[in-house]
């Protein structure tokens, strides 16, 4: 009796857990393997207008999900990753793509890495530079002879 | 570390203080980004009108030789019943063309929402899908687009218009271009 108990409940919970997945895997990735591969990897270039943080990979969002179909569409129609990521920066902005693109509107945000590497160095050298002893002049050489002469004696 | 270079690292920080006060108390929304189309002309589309055996709506409908706006709300967006007396408030008391696109909502729907606040609207498409959305670069509803006599954008008002976001910011921009 409980082991046909055991049987219902794991029976059930499979039931509702596949019926949990078939919703949220309401895509239909495209049907040529390689083509989904591309679109796939897109995706993952694509930021997520909505949650902002995410790529529409691996967002819930509704304009996420629109955008893969998009993507979609475009891959199978022949569309290149580059056309696809025209159009959409068209629309949306380099904002859009995770990974800024090299502009004069981005060329601090990438250049700034360097920027403050060029300072710290600076900043080093100079430091370093006012801490190297400098030579003792004549009063100081002759203050050390007779601090050395006095420690001589005792 | 002396004379002035001891007071450097008291200016970084009084500098950086000053930027993020600055950013912080700004009415700038970080969540806003700005459109790509402000002084472009509006995409193409075609979208069905609300109305029945109506013709559909595509851009040709944005060129009246006046200013208007295009706003994208949907029944099931709260902000959009926010904004909704202000775009009332524009169409009756500023005789603005207003340009509805029901956005990824039934036809149903729309029109009992229309029914029960008053349409501001001169014609309302439907974007049941979201592409025309898309093709607007929206990211939510509502937005809000203000369109010049020569059917180029010129403003995108982002999030509903409400609070003092009318006259501080799309009647401004409205008086701008007319």
């Amino acid at each position: 009796m409980r082991a046909i108990m055991l049987a219902m409940i794991l029976f059930v919970a499979t039931a509702c857990s596949t019926a949990v997945l078939a919703v949220a895997v309401d895509e239909k990735p495209l049907a040529d393997p390689a083509k989904e591969a591309v679109a796939r990897a897109l995706m993952k270039e694509i930021r997520c207008l909505v949650c902002q943080n995410q790529s529409i990979e691996d967002s819930n969002a509704d304009l996420a999900k629109d955008l893969r179909l998009v993507v979609r569409e475009r891959v199978a129609a022949g569309d290149t990753p580059d056309e696809i990521r025209a159009f959409l920066v068209a629309r949306y902005g380099d904002w859009v793509l995770l990974e800024p693109p090299f502009n004069h509107m981005t060329a601090f945000l990438w250049g700034s890495p360097f920027l403050i590497l060029l300072l710290v160095i600076a900043g080093v050298t100079a430091a370093r530079k006012k801490s190297a002893a400098e030579p003792l002049n004549r009063k100081e050489k002759a203050r050390l002879k007779k601090l050395m002469k006095a420690e001589d004696k005792s | 570390m002396n004379g002035a270079m001891r007071f450097i690292p008291l200016v970084v920080v009084l500098v950086l203080f000053a930027v993020f006060f600055t950013m912080m108390s700004g009415d700038r929304n970080p969540k806003e980004i700005k459109s790509v189309l402000i002084d472009r002309p509006a995409p193409a589309f075609s979208l069905p009108s609300l109305e029945d055996g109506a013709a559909a709506i595509t851009e040709a409908d944005l060129k009246t030789g006046k200013p208007l706006l295009v706003n994208f709300f949907a029944s099931w967006c709260a902000p959009c019943r926010a904004e909704h007396e202000n775009l009332m408030l524009l169409a009756e008391d500023f005789g603005l063309n207003i340009v509805g696109i029901a956005y990824k909502d039934t036809p149903e729907k729309s029109r009992a929402f229309l029914d029960e606040l008053g349409s501001p609207f001169s014609v309302v498409a439907q974007d049941i899908d979201g592409r025309a959305g898309i093709e607007w670069g929206i990211t939510g509803v509502p937005e809000t687009f203000l369109i010049s006599a020569d059917g180029m954008i010129r403003y995108r008002h982002w999030g509903p218009i409400v609070g003092d976001s009318l006259q501080k910011r799309l009647l401004p921009k409205l008086e701008e271009i007319q």
